[in-house]
């Protein structure tokens, strides 16, 4: 009944883009990092090697490679560079998952093709400066009046929402109340260039530095009607499916991370001589080594097992929540003992590791942070 | 046209490889495997003359073991157009993988094959020269660039030889090897690798193709090489230049 064999397609998959990162991505990471610097040109390869799109039917231009051959992807891409890897993760799961999942046939016909081929970028905005883990205390709201909608509000934090590649965004906004008094929440597209909306690159991160970030600002906002995705009222179901989704991608992208933070301490060890021999030959060096060998196999079978739920249509919200929890928590550990083990040259910008070092932090905050992955665990326990 | 193109399963370059204490080959346990890059270069070339037009059809061959479908597959997400695979699970040298190369040529009857200039695993650089010789053919070896003519029966080869280079015409059928400055192959793309999934891939039984494949280099023994030295710091330039003139005689 196990099996832990991949498919032919996905072994290629894996070295291919493995490839592709070690060539194209990682020569120009430093540089872009250093200089907070989103490269367009990359998300455009990256999408010609079919980056976006995977989980997406031929017929919008996706590749229906499946959900663990997309996760396989972002863990080969996080393996070189982190933000390129929120290029990848957000495009899909924040970007494209809910224009596919929740989209009229019209809005994915417009949207979706350009998005599969890396030539546009959506985003996905939730967050605000006062709703953070609290989603539900958003304020952004949507009115409707006889053409359609007026959106005011704000939205911080969002990936690939103000590039030159940004074709919309998808924004969650309080639509009216509903029969029991709670608030209506719906999902709005909003493309760039519409009166009242303004898109501001925002700067000075710690991590994830040639990743694009965006405060959104909503001013009478109009947009028509038919923007709204899917049906007025679903934006709250709408939003936790896509954060399911997403927990699957972050849990790819520490995973990825923890794998090269590994390997360059791998081969650190193996090659840093003091007292006369590599430093690998230590015994604490050694076990340091087979700790994070171990954590990074854990991580991978609970990530993966929770792709394998998610592709044979069973529920994974817990295991999606745990995968995400548990492999970020491993990144941590392992880029943490992966900087130790390169000494002072691991706190040099120069060196990959210190970057993933940087990275990692977000990964315990994105999409939820390891307190609010804890609650929706301890939820799905019943307690 | 047709262009028969290889495609060897090797180990991967970039791995540190371990001898076997007894000598007997190299530790396989955990090894990663790749397409031969000289091979990949080879693909890439037919792929391009296809791709300028001409409706060439490209078919990659491996020789190898079960697990050899996988590199196949790999020139089919390049964009190959069909595989075969040479089921043979024993080793071979360069003269028995030139005679299983050229039935299936007989069989193929392409207009001309282009490999990877040598297998970055053993290193032989001789199954291109057997080929030709076996079929009795021209071969341009070590190509930096190719020219097809206009009616698509010879092509004009510029090839890296020592001190320089050197330009050939060759008339098809010929054996043409690819060296490094060729070109840069492609990626395989996802798209490319989901539609790799629809090519047909030939499996051939090597005994079906009577050719005797009784390997014709013996197998000594393999050894690590020796590890090197650590290096020595000088005082000065002008003991450096001594060193240079007196010790190691590059000056
Ligand atoms: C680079 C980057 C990219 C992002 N991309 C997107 C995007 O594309 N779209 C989008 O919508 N958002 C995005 N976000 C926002 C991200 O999802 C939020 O930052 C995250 O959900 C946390 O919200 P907050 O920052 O407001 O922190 P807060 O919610 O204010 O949390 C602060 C601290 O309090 C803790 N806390 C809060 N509530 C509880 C509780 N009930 N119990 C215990 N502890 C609690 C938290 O765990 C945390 O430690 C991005 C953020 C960053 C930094």
């Amino acid at each position: 009944m196990i099996s832990f064999e991949l498919s032919p397609e996905q072994e290629m998959l894996r070295k291919s883009i493995r490839e592709f990162a070690e060539g194209e991505i990682k020569p120009r990471a430093v540089e872009l990092d250093e200089k907070e610097e989103f490269d367009t040109a990359l998300v455009k390869k990256m999408g010609e090697m079919g980056l976006f799109g995977m989980f997406v039917s031929e017929e919008y231009g996706g590749s229906h490679a499946g959900y663990l051959s997309y996760i396989i992807a972002v863990e080969e891409v996080a393996r070189v560079d982190g933000s390129a890897a929120a290029t990848v993760a957000a495009g899909n799961s924040l970007g494209i998952g809910p224009i596919y999942y929740f989209g009229s046939d019209e809005q994915k016909q417009k949207y979706l093709p350009k998005l599969c081929t890396g030539q546009a970028l959506a985003g996905f905005g939730l967050t605000e400066p006062n709703a953070g883990s609290d989603a539900g205390g958003s304020k952004t709201s949507a009115l409707p009046d006889d053409n359609g909608w007026v959106i005011n509000g704000s939205k911080i934090f969002i990936t690939n929402a103000a590039n030159p590649l940004t074709s919309v965004v998808t924004v969650q906004a309080v639509t009216g109340k509903k029969e029991d008094g709670k608030k209506e929440y719906s999902c709005i597209l909003v493309e760039p260039g519409t009166m009242g909306f303004v898109a501001k690159e925002m700067h000075g991160k710690l991590m994830w530095r040639s990743s694009n970030t965006a405060e959104l600002y909503f001013d009478d906002c109009r947009v028509p009607a038919e923007n709204i995705l899917g049906k007025r009222g679903e934006g709250f179901h709408q939003m936790l499916k896509t954060l399911d989704g997403g927990r699957l991608s972050i849990g790819a992208m520490a995973l990825g991370g923890a794998q090269g933070a590994f390997e360059m301490a791998l081969r650190y060890s193996q090659e840093r001589v003091q007292f006369g021999r590599p430093i690998c030959k230590n015994q604490v060096i050694a076990f340091k080594l087979a700790d994070m060998a171990t954590q990074i196999e854990a991580a991978r079978n609970l990530l993966y097992k929770a792709c394998w739920l998610r592709e044979n249509r069973k529920p994974f919200g817990k295991e999606a929540a745990m995968a995400k929890l548990f492999c970020s928590e491993v990144f941590k550990f392992v880029a943490t003992e992966a900087v130790q083990i390169h000494g002072g040259y691991g706190l040099m910008k120069e060196y990959h590791v210190e970057r993933f070092f940087r990275d990692q932090k977000l990964l315990e905050i994105g999409e939820g942070t390891s307190e609010i992955q804890r609650i929706v665990i301890s939820r799905h326990l019943g307690v | 046209m047709k262009i028969l193109v290889t495609s060897k399963r090797v180990t991967d370059p970039d791995m540190k490889i371990k001898v076997k204490a007894d000598g007997t080959g190299i530790v396989t346990d955990g090894m990663n495997y790749k397409v031969n890059p000289f091979d990949e270069i080879a693909i890439e070339e037919a792929l391009r003359i296809k791709e300028k037009g001409g409706g060439a059809e490209v078919v990659v061959v491996g020789i190898g073991g079960k697990d050899a479908a996988l590199e196949i597959r790999s020139g089919l997400a390049m964009g190959a157009d069909r595989g075969i695979h040479v089921l043979c699970e024993q080793a071979v040298d360069s003269s028995v993988v030139a005679q299983i190369l050229a039935k299936v040529y007989e069989t193929e009857k392409p207009d001309f094959v282009i490999m990877g200039k040598q297998a970055v695993d053993d290193d032989s650089n001789q199954a291109a020269q057997m080929l030709a010789g076996a079929l009795g053919v021209p071969q341009a070896c070590f190509a930096s660039k190719v020219e097809l003519a206009g009616d698509a029966k010879s092509a004009r080869v510029t090839r890296e030889v020592d001190g320089g280079l050197e330009t050939i015409e060759v008339t098809f059928p010929a054996v043409l090897t690819a060296d490094l400055r060729l070109n840069e192959p492609r990626y395989a793309s996802l798209p490319g690798i989901m539609k790799a999934k629809k090519k047909k891939i030939d499996e051939i039984p090597v005994a079906s193709l009577g050719v005797d494949t009784n390997p014709r280099v013996k197998f000594v023994k393999m050894t690590e090489p020796p590890t090197r030295k650590a290096g020595v710091k000088v005082a000065d330039v002008p003991t450096l230049v001594q060193k240079l003139k007196e010790e190691a005689k590059v000056i």
